[in-house]
């Protein structure tokens, strides 16, 4: 079973590294209420896309399976697991019980 | 590097090519390879299927921590009048054909984007220009393999990966050893240069495409023997 906050903690390592090339006022808080996209998102597509494929390289260097987060379930939800921090790492979780 | 359908044929050629090159060289095949070669890596893996493919990059980003060049050389076809074509067939070409390139470029552009640099050729072929009869799904299927190039050019341009095509006519391998002769013939007289392509023309197109300084290049598709 994968504890949650590992997997905030390797989000926050993504989010370090999306935010290390952003000027101070554009840079994503590293907490679980934190919007990443849609309304009041701070990412834009391209953000989005860094934030996710960093994600998923640190989740497979942290417990050495690949996973593909952008899956058709993800991309399928009514509730998107990107809205969020904490979502998106409920959504890790759920995989990584799966595949584990 | 990594080379796809590197079992025989073109895809053997490529990594014999750039091993002696210097290149370190990971390749698949669906089946094993009846060849060693130094700075050369095997995995079995179908081109199409995700899982494995992810383990293949898995493993590439954990042993060798980057990937400069991709070639997308993997491919059926299967030289069939349309109404005797089964469903089966058309859907194994276009997995192996087109998911497959898309997954690999998918992955690749992952690994490259760290880095902010790769180079990602697909392959294309003639019998798309020239509207081969015969070959409707083969054709179709690298059709939708140019406009994944196009399309995927423009989308990992900001990551400073170049992606092209190549697009060989007939060469002498097992994928035309069924095609008649006359067929053979008529098609190579469509040709501006009436001669089969060789390896030495393809491995002459993919060194211009992955050169450090095509960084201007992406998006292009390039018909071998004259066809456009």
């Amino acid at each position: 079973m994968v504890e949650k906050n590992q997997i905030l903690q390797v989000i926050y390592d993504a989010i370090d590294e999306v935010n290390a090339p952003l000027p101070e006022t554009r840079r994503l808080e590293k907490s679980p209420e934190t919007v990443l996209f849609g309304q009041g998102g701070q990412l834009d597509s391209l953000g989005l896309v860094n934030l996710v494929v960093i994600t998923e390289e640190n989740v497979e260097d942290a417990f050495d399976v690949p996973i593909n987060i952008a899956d058709q379930r993800a991309m399928s939800q009514k509730n998107s697991p990107f809205r969020t921090v904490d979502t998106l790492a409920d959504y890790i979780v759920m995989l990584l019980d799966e595949n584990l | 590097m990594l080379i796809t359908g590197t079992r025989k044929g073109i895809g053997k050629y490529l990594v014999e090519y750039y091993t002696a090159k210097g290149y370190q060289v990971v390749g698949c095949s669906r089946g094993t390879v009846d060849y060693q070669l130094e700075n050369y890596r095997h995995f079995c893996a179908d081109v199409a299927d995700e899982p494995t493919i992810k383990q293949m990059f898995a493993a590439v980003r954990k042993e060798y921590g980057r990937l400069d060049v991709l070639l997308n050389n993997a491919g059926i076809a299967s030289m069939n009048h349309v109404l005797l074509t089964p469903l089966q067939t058309v859907h194994n070409i276009l997995n192996t054909n087109v998911v497959g390139t898309f997954l690999l470029c998918r992955e690749a552009a992952k690994l490259m984007r760290r880095r902010g640099y790769g180079r990602i050729v697909n392959f294309a072929t003639v019998a798309t220009p020239l509207k081969l009869e015969g070959e409707a799904v083969y054709a179709a299927s690298k059709a939708a393999v140019v406009s994944l190039t196009e399309v995927l050019a423009r989308e990992l341009a900001e990551f400073g990966i170049t992606v092209n095509a190549v697009g060989p006519t007939p060469v002498q391998t097992d994928l035309i050893r069924s095609v008649p002769q006359e067929k053979m013939d008529s098609l190579i007289a469509r040709q501006a240069i009436r001669r089969l392509g060789e390896f030495r023309d393809i491995s002459n197109v993919t060194d211009f495409f992955i050169r450090p300084d095509s960084d201007f290049v992406t998006g292009q598709v390039l018909y071998l023997g004259g066809v456009s």
